[in-house]
């Protein structure tokens, strides 16, 4: 099952390579992974998305809790929670009516163009899994000619918050 | 007043009460060697920084206290990267200190520069890289604090050369407080209570110790709730120590090589107490069949270890001699015929030693392994701290040897390191100088470290170290007999150097036994003899390691002979 992790740790250098490097050791995978400072610059959050059995899952919370620099762990998926990812889309539009329908598809989406070329547009759309799947699915056959992702990042829904 | 670097590293050292510490010098460390030239801290110098790391080790291990080793950059620090390993997977405190090449050069491919903390991050608890003078003293601090705290293990400092030479102020604070290292050391206590009601409701209890129980000084602990509740104890090859031999409620070792008493109790009680121990591929064999009629209970500080391989009914994380104290005083007060309800378990366990007791046939002619260890062990009547290496000799010394205390069976359990045990020897013989310190050791083994000798005969380490000579390594050739169709695929150590001649050339005292009415004699000579001694005990060439439990069988699968 998927899981998504909300990790706070010490904004220290070697930090991520102990968080990664409790992954690969394990042969885990991350699926995504997005590091930025918080409110409190000596902090920094991360949302890592992984995929496992229970037991699994288990062994990654209670390893990362175990890291020294780690100060909080919390899995999201236990609870409600929200999750964004921004993706950036470079669609070809050297065509005309490329041009006409990548505009539709972006106002369906309420998502923009970013930047314009004369051959490519780039779509910059913000949205959950469901959404961003539905975007990239959509522009597909247009062409896309490159495409980046953030990774996922993600909180809870309600008054609740993650803190130290 | 301003002090260097390296000063700093010296008084740090002092305000943590450190007095001995294992080495080797070189370029990077050189402002710290300097320092040393007149500081009042014992340096023993090695000949491999492989033998400071397990020399710092065997000293922590016998002691109690952290064990500490310095290096220098490149070379000097992956030499130690198996002697933390070593520590790490046996949980034992130890702080390196490496040499590192001047920061503006790091990351530049300098002369003798390694990514020391890269290399080690998978086999420390923690490290660091001390980037500005100025956090010199409170780092040390800190990995003084995490390697000793918690669930113990090596931490590493990498110490470059111009923040060994740079000035600053010296404070060492007073106590660490980190926000994101709080190890949880009382038990829940609502758990314990549980346990507690667990144990008074069970028929036929186990506890099952390991190192745990000897990190967290917790021997007295177990001793009064296994008499308390007459419930019989067997322990992890770590665990060895933490429960007095001749103790009526003892069953030995667990596990591959464990007694038959050990894993047929496993598999029979109702109720297994797991106490710091880790269940381990070797302790619980084939796992859908490990121990399947009993409840569960786990102590351990380490969250980690617990369900990782067998699910726990009752899990308790904290400090294991904080949680014993506590179910201890609850058990206290229990109206139970403790003796009574136990008699037919324990009469079930006394049959299962009776069937099938540790046996081997001692002739004449040659000498078996397993009757010297068992001289070993009645001449020196447990008051010596054993240390082994790796191997049939490990395994017989498990099985033979007596103990009355913990912290005088040293031993490479989790990596199984061969070449700890002489390095091992020498540090736990600086830590108790007037302590006998007896190294058993396999032909194997001891070629893996035996530069060490010089050390213990330079800093007159009178280390007594027993070579188990088959000249085989004897546990490859007992898999490859077994399972390989007796292809002994080199495995033949028959070229080795003649140990009595070796030790002599190095200063050390030399002996030789090869025959079984040799053995006692040359055990009290070595005893009465004040330097170092290695003697070379040749023994019969093919002896196995019984009972054993072939790797993925259940343990109660056990071939005898």
């Amino acid at each position: 099952m998927k899981h998504t992790i909300s990790v706070l740790v010490e904004n220290k250098f070697g930090v991520l390579s102990r968080i990664s490097s409790l992954f690969s050791g394990r042969g885990f995978n991350i699926e995504s992974l997005s590091v930025a400072e918080t409110m409190d610059t000596t902090v920094s959050r991360m949302t890592i998305v992984t995929r496992g059995s229970d037991q699994i899952i288990e062994q990654v919370t209670k390893q990362l809790n175990k890291l020294v620099d780690v100060i909080k762990v919390n899995d999201l998926t236990e609870e409600k929670f929200i999750d964004r990812e921004m993706v950036l889309v470079k669609v070809d539009t050297e065509q005309a009516v490329k041009r006409d329908e990548v505009l539709r598809i972006v106002e369906i989406f309420r998502c923009k163009v970013a930047d314009v070329s004369s051959k490519a547009y780039t779509i910059e759309v913000t949205g959950d899994e469901g959404k961003i799947k539905a975007i990239v699915d959509m522009l597909k056959p247009i062409g896309i000619k490159e495409i980046v992702r953030t990774g996922r990042i993600a909180m809870t829904r309600g008054s609740k918050a993650l803190k130290e | 007043m301003k002090i260097t670097g390296a000063k700093i590293f010296i008084e740090s050292l002092l305000k943590e009460g450190v007095d001995t510490i294992f080495g080797f010098p070189g370029g990077a460390v050189l402002p710290i060697y300097d320092a040393l030239y007149d500081a009042p801290i014992r340096h023993i110098l090695v000949r491999h920084e492989q033998g400071a790391t397990h020399a710092a080790d065997g000293y922590a291990r016998a002691t109690g206290k952290p064990g500490v080793c310095v290096v220098t950059s490149g070379p000097g620090a992956t030499n130690t990267v198996t002697g933390i390993a070593t520590a790490y997977m046996d949980s034992i405190p130890i702080i390196v200190f490496t040499g590192q090449v001047p920061t503006p050069l790091i990351g530049n491919d300098a002369f003798q520069e390694a990514d020391i903390v890269g290399i080690t991050r998978p086999c420390t608890k923690h490290s660091y890289l001390v980037k500005d003078v100025r956090n010199l003293a409170r780092t040390i601090k800190e990995a003084f604090y995490i390697a000793t705290t918690g669930n113990q293990g090596p931490v590493l400092i990498d110490l470059p050369k111009d923040i060994l030479n740079a000035e600053t102020k010296f404070e060492y604070p007073h106590s660490v407080n980190m926000r994101s290292y709080k190890p949880t050391v009382e038990g829940h206590i609502r758990q314990i209570k549980r346990m507690a009601d667990e144990i008074v409701r069970s028929k036929r209890p186990l506890i099952y110790a390991g190192g745990g129980v000897i990190l967290s000084n917790a021997s007295e602990e177990l001793v009064v709730l296994s008499k308390t509740t007459q419930t019989p104890v067997t322990t992890t090859l770590m665990g060895l120590g933490c429960f007095p031999s001749d103790s009526k409620l003892s069953l030995g070792m667990c596990g591959m090589h464990g007694t038959f008493r050990s894993n047929m109790a496993i598999t029979e009680t109702d109720l297994l107490i797991a106490i710091g121990a880790r269940f381990d591929d070797r302790v619980t064999g084939k796992l859908d069949e490990f121990s399947v009629n009993s409840r569960k209970i786990h102590i351990d500080i380490d969250p980690t270890s617990i369900g990782k391989n067998v699910r726990v009914d009752l899990p308790v994380v904290g400090d294991i001699k904080n949680v014993l104290k506590k179910l201890n005083s609850h058990l206290k007060h229990v109206k139970k015929d403790w003796k009574k309800d136990s008699k037919s378990w324990l009469r079930k366990i006394e049959k299962w030693k009776r069937t099938y007791p540790l046996v081997y046939k001692q002739g004449k002619s040659a000498i078996k392994p397993q009757y010297v260890i068992e001289q070993i062990a009645e001449i020196t009547k447990g008051d010596a701290i054993y240390v082994t290496d790796v191997g049939q000799h490990q395994m017989w010394s498990a099985q033979y040897l007596k103990f009355k205390k913990p912290r005088t069976f040293l031993t490479s359990g989790g990596l199984g390191t061969m070449g700890y045990g002489y390095p091992a020897g020498i540090g736990a013989q600086a830590a108790f100088p007037k302590k006998t310190v007896f190294v058993i050791s396999g032909d194997g083994s001891f070629q893996m470290n035996l530069q060490e000798l010089i050390t213990a005969v330079q800093h007159r380490l009178p280390v007594k170290v027993a070579i188990i000579n088959n000249s085989f390594l004897g546990m490859v050739r007992q898999w490859q007999q077994l399972f390989y169709d007796k292809r002994y695929s080199h495995v033949c150590m028959a070229n080795a150097p003649d140990f009595v001649k070796l030790a002599e050339s190095y200063g050390a005292l030399g002996l030789r036994a090869k025959k079984p009415d040799e053995v006692k004699k040359t055990i009290e000579k070595a005893l009465a003899y004040k330097g170092p001694v290695v003697i070379d005990f040749v023994v019969t060439k093919e002896e196995n390691v019984y009972p054993m439990v072939p790797a993925g069988k259940a343990i109660h699968e056990m071939l005898l002979v």
